[in-house]
């Protein structure tokens, strides 16, 4: 019987294949005890030959139904898949009800898969850190595929999708404002579109006013260029002119139609990314935004552990009367953490 | 740390009648659980598949079809081949006050039935929790 109990034990299980092993890793690393970092040192070398797909979109599109088809894909071509199932936790009860394995039953019973529902829970600005090291985890237990599924309506979800390799959208016809997923964000992380429920009416206005929102430019990921700017980077060479125009895909994810072609152009953009050497800057600005992130809160702590209660609670005040400004507040906290 | 109890609720058996475990599953949301919810004709080893994915602390099952006493000890098997063997299982459903202690005997924690408060349940659950077992 291997040992659950100690960050060692559970990393050789997991290498061992050992499935307990990998739902307690996880779970380890959801509830940040103890166990959470060791794991994560010790597994993160171990990851990085993944490749990672977001799907995200509005409520009720089709991602769970998709992701099943799409996983079913992967796993003919002799793919394993790991699965990371978002959904938002109530903000009245702390609880959530996690329903995408509903949708994803053609997947019980093949040792190829792994899926694992998640909760955003409170954490404010953790839940991006916290689900790419669930997905980090995956990747470390060796499956070539992992799928994050986020609701696309906040901005961490978005995020979320965005540190993705490869980012689907996905479109339904009869959702009323076809411009709301602009507003939102949602379009420039695309690196493919799927308009699904196709086998409804709409949709092909639908593709019509994505094809719109495409010629009208602006897609395509630009803005992940502004995510790693306050650390340095070493980028390689920029990408060829010749760059990648997010496809649009119609899905019919109940009677598997048009999946097949969904994951011909995952790979094709798979591809992209390694040939136009974009893989490495997403690795790379990915790296720096997480070290930046990390390096944030730690130094925060550190400075929050270091001075007593009072004396913030004394400045908070402060600050409250306008009797002096929160930046010089903030830098009388650092100066007397360096001090 | 950020712990939360995630329960698994799952309906075994042909019966294609999900209301009453959504609405379980619903209101345990509303207590602070994290709810897995798998939906119907599940069979045992989905069950078992599912909770060890998911690292669940409790299994519920809900079962309106009468036929719990076949499916139970089965559910129960799958659990313990995942090496599951110490998560508590419960019962939701009509069941004959006659089978209760069976059921109990079948490694079944708590039964609930139709029209139970969910405050019992939840309370319940936490208890389970809380006693080592
Ligand atoms: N007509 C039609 N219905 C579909 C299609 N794909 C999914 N559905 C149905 O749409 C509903 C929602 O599907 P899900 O896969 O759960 O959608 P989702 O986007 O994962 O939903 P959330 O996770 O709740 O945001 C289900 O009833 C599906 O059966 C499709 O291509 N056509
Ligand atoms: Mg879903």
């Amino acid at each position: 019987m291997p040992d659950l109990s100690t960050a060692s034990g559970l990393v050789a299980a997991l290498n061992e294949g050992n499935r307990r092993a990998l739902a307690r890793v996880i779970s380890h690393i959801e509830n940040n005890d103890a166990l959470a970092q060791p794991l994560l040192a010790a597994l993160y070398p171990q990851a990085g030959a993944a490749h990672l797909i977001g799907v995200t979109g509005a409520p009720g599109t089709g991602k769970s139904t998709l992701v099943n088809g799409m996983a079913l894909a992967f796993r003919q071509q002799g793919l394993t898949v790991g699965i990371v199932a978002v959904d938002p936790t109530s903000p009245f009860s702390g609880g959530a009800l996690l329903g995408d394995r509903v949708r994803m039953r053609d997947l019980a019973g093949d040792p190829g898969i792994f899926i694992r529902s998640m909760a955003t829970r409170g954490s404010l600005g953790g839940l991006a850190q916290t689900t790419a090291d669930v997905v980090m985890t995956l990747d470390a237990a060796g499956f070539a595929r992992v799928i994050i599924e986020t609701v696309g309506v906040g901005q961490s979800e978005v995020e979320i999708a965005s540190t993705a390799h490869t980012t689907i959208v996905v479109e339904a016809p009869g959702l009323g404002d076809e411009v709301q997923a602009i507003k939102a964000g949602i379009l420039e992380i695309a690196d493919i579109f799927a308009v699904n429920k196709a086998d409804r009416e709409g949709a092909d206005r639908t593709v019509m006013a994505l094809q719109m929102m495409l010629a009208l430019g602006g897609t395509g990921h630009q803005q992940i260029l502004h995510h790693g700017r306050m650390l340095p980077v070493d980028l390689p060479p920029a990408p060829p002119a010749d760059g990648w125009t997010p496809p649009i895909h119609k899905t019919v994810a109940t009677q598997n139609q048009g999946i097949a072609a969904l994951v011909e152009a995952i790979e094709a953009h798979r591809g992209y990314l390694q040939h136009s050497g974009l893989r490495q800057t997403r690795d790379r600005l990915r790296a720096a935004t997480e070290l930046r992130m990390i390096l944030r809160d730690l130094l925060l702590q550190r400075t929050l552990a270091a001075i007593p209660a009072a004396d913030i609670a004394a400045l908070v005040h402060a600050v409250a009367a306008r009797e002096i400004d929160p930046y010089s507040a903030a830098q009388r906290l650092v100066a007397r953490t360096t001090s | 740390m950020d712990r939360k109890i995630r329960i698994l609720v799952a309906k075994p058996g042909l019966d294609g009648h999900d209301r009453g475990a959504k609405v379980v599953a619903r209101a345990l949301r509303d207590a602070g659980f994290e709810v897995i919810y798998t939906g119907i004709r599940q069979t045992p080893d989905m069950i078992a598949e599912a909770a060890l994915q998911e690292d669940v602390d409790v299994v519920g099952l809900s079962i309106l079809s009468g036929a719990h006493m076949a499916l139970v000890p089965k559910v129960r098997e799958a659990l313990t081949t995942a090496g599951l063997e110490d998560v508590p299982l419960l019962l939701g459903g009509i069941v004959p006050d006659e089978d209760i202690p069976v059921l109990h005997q079948m490694g079944v924690r708590g039964v609930f039935g139709p029209g139970t408060p969910t405050g019992v349940i939840v309370d319940f659950i936490h208890n389970e929790l809380r006693e080592p077992l």
